[in-house]
């Protein structure tokens, strides 16, 4: 159950994608979904695919993983796709009891369903291919105009990547407790709602005090060696733009035409 | 016999970029009543195919027999398993949740169904048998110490009257007078209830003492299995996987190899000092 999750997971290859700057891919990603919200056509929707194809391609990672992420929305898409289906207005094409299914209906349900499908598989490249640590050094660096602004960017990166790199190590701890309380007879799967709630206090206080212990210890440990907070520090490995990054903004600038054109071009 | 491991093998993380098997082909009888220490470096799988007797983990392939009964046939009642076959894991902090040690070793047998009397009696007679008494019962089990949150983890194990008692790492973390009482008392149970005891550990020396067998384990197979003095004799090749043998074993065969006529089959202190002053003796007799 806790093996699905995908999304935040890294999957080592070295590939092109790999390679980029995280800014770049977070960019990316951004203009990625943003562009998937222009799109109203089958041209658009082609162009998407294809630049999501290669990318895909480059990364070298197996589709499967992409996939993988999906099935945590596999619900959220049926309801969706259901309501779009029948409530859209239109020309109707086929008509159940009191339910009304439109041309409009059916297109708007596909593209949703391509939209949503196509946006976590896009945010999910960006975190397979990135380890969480350069991704929060891509969002702090990208961000640090907003220092000027009094917006603390530094602690705030520091916090996501403290919390992306201890969600790996709650999930295995759960685990561990899991198991151990079972092996004293707790059940955590049958009975009522608040049986289950009730079932679950074995589980959690250890879970709690194990995280607070782990917290108190990486505070100390930071300040033993000195940190502070963003002032003055510096990095062993700052990001700098490498060719290969140009390449790629000059890729996305180019598929942002493709479908901006293929949008006005034909308007479906 | 008690519990019998048929060719089972086990993968973490099938079908991701990280599988890596764990146990590969294990084959393992146990008899009731035995003392068994199951030894290995970190990493070797000894964990996971404890996890294995008691149904927390299942085998990729491969059978595992409770008193003859399969336990992956359709239907088998794992939470009675579970009961039966204790697991105490490494971390205490991993199972004390309750408000304080007396409900927290409760919390087995009350899973257990058991009416609320015969719960506590069991509590009672547990957390004796650990030694830790009266006064700890209403003490918050995070007060403790490291070496009286693992008596109080495994009295929670205990307080069930399991028919096998496994113990991962159990004196890890401990200073050598926690790390002898804890043994010396499980050793104790094992000869008083009779119950079938493994010792999971990486240290030869805390094991050598009690156990009347050792599985050695590396990289998810087993190397040697046999009573302590056999698999001592392979102390070279223990030494390849990172593990050695007590130190006695070394002093003997040291003197042996120096022409000293020395018994070289003792592991214990007490039995290398008896074999020493035989050697010592006989020598005088020349």
């Amino acid at each position: 159950m806790l093996k699905d999750i995908t999304l935040g997971q890294y999957y080592p290859r070295d590939s092109v994608i790999h390679r980029l700057d995280p800014r770049t891919k977070l960019v990316g990603t951004l203009v990625f979904l943003l562009s998937l919200f222009l799109f109203r056509s089958f041209a658009c929707c082609l162009v998407a695919t294809l630049f999501l194809g290669a990318v895909i391609r480059a990364s070298k990672v197996p589709f499967g993983f992409m996939v993988r992420g999906l099935r945590s929305i596999m619900v959220l898409l049926a309801i969706t796709m259901f309501f779009n289906l029948l409530l859209t207005p239109g020309i109707p094409v086929l008509r159940i009891w009191k339910l009304t299914v439109t041309r409009e209906g059916i297109l708007q349900a596909l593209f949703m369903a391509i939209r949503l499908i196509y946006l976590i598989i896009g945010s999910t490249v960006m975190t397979l291919t990135t380890t969480p640590n350069h991704l929060t050094d891509g969002m702090e660096k990208g961000l640090a105009p907003l220092n000027r602004l009094h917006v603390p960017v530094h602690e705030v990166s520091m916090m996501m990547s403290i919390a992306l790199r201890f969600i790996p190590i709650l999930m295995e701890e759960t685990d561990k407790i899991m198991k151990a309380q079972m092996a004293r007879g707790a059940d955590f799967e049958s009975g009522g709602l608040i049986k289950k709630a009730k079932n679950l206090v074995p589980l959690l206080v250890p879970l709690f005090v194990s995280a607070f212990r782990r917290a108190n210890d990486l505070a100390l440990a930071m300040e033993a060696r000195g940190y502070r907070g963003g002032q003055g520090r510096t990095k062993m490995k700052p990001l700098i733009y490498q060719k290969r990054d140009y390449g790629a903004y000059l890729i996305l600038a180019g598929y942002l035409v493709c479908i901006c054109a293929a949008g006005i071009l034909s308007p479906l | 016999m008690s519990i019998k491991i048929e060719h089972v093998s086990y993968s973490y993380g099938q079908g991701t970029a990280y599988e890596k098997k764990a146990l590969d082909d294990i084959s393992l009888e146990i008899p009731q009543g035995q003392f068994v220490g199951i030894i290995g470096h970190t990493g070797s799988g000894k964990s996971t195919l404890i996890q294995h007797l008691n149904g927390l983990m299942r085998a990729s392939s491969g059978k595992i027999y409770f008193h003859g009964e399969d336990i992956y046939r359709e239907g088998y009642d794992m939470r009675a398993l579970r009961s039966k076959v204790g697991l105490v894991f490494q971390y205490p902090e991993h199972q004390l949740f309750e408000v304080d040690v007396f409900s927290d070793v409760c919390f087995g047998p009350r899973n257990l169904g058991l009416p609320p009397e015969e719960v506590e009696a069991r509590a009672r007679e547990a957390l004796d048998q650990v030694g830790l008494g009266e006064p700890y019962y209403k003490k918050s089990p995070f007060e403790l110490s490291g070496g009286q949150k693992r008596r109080a983890a495994i009295a929670g194990i205990l307080a069930m009257h399991p028919e096998v008692l496994i113990l991962d790492e159990p004196t890890a973390g401990l200073d050598p007078r926690g790390r002898d009482e804890i043994l010396d008392q499980v050793a104790a149970l094992q000869k008083e209830r009779g119950m079938t005891v493994l010792l999971v550990s990486h240290s030869m020396e805390d094991v050598a003492r009690y156990v009347e067998r050792i599985v050695v384990m590396d990289d998810g197979r087993i190397r040697f299995d046999g009573t302590p003095k056999k698999v001592f004799a392979h102390y070279r090749e223990l030494e390849e996987i990172g593990l050695g043998a007590p130190q006695t074993v070394y002093v003997l065969r040291g003197l042996a190899e120096k022409g000293f006529p020395v018994n070289t089959e003792a592991t214990t202190v007490e039995e290398a000092r008896d074999a020493i002053l035989e050697a010592l003796g006989r020598r005088n007799v020349c």
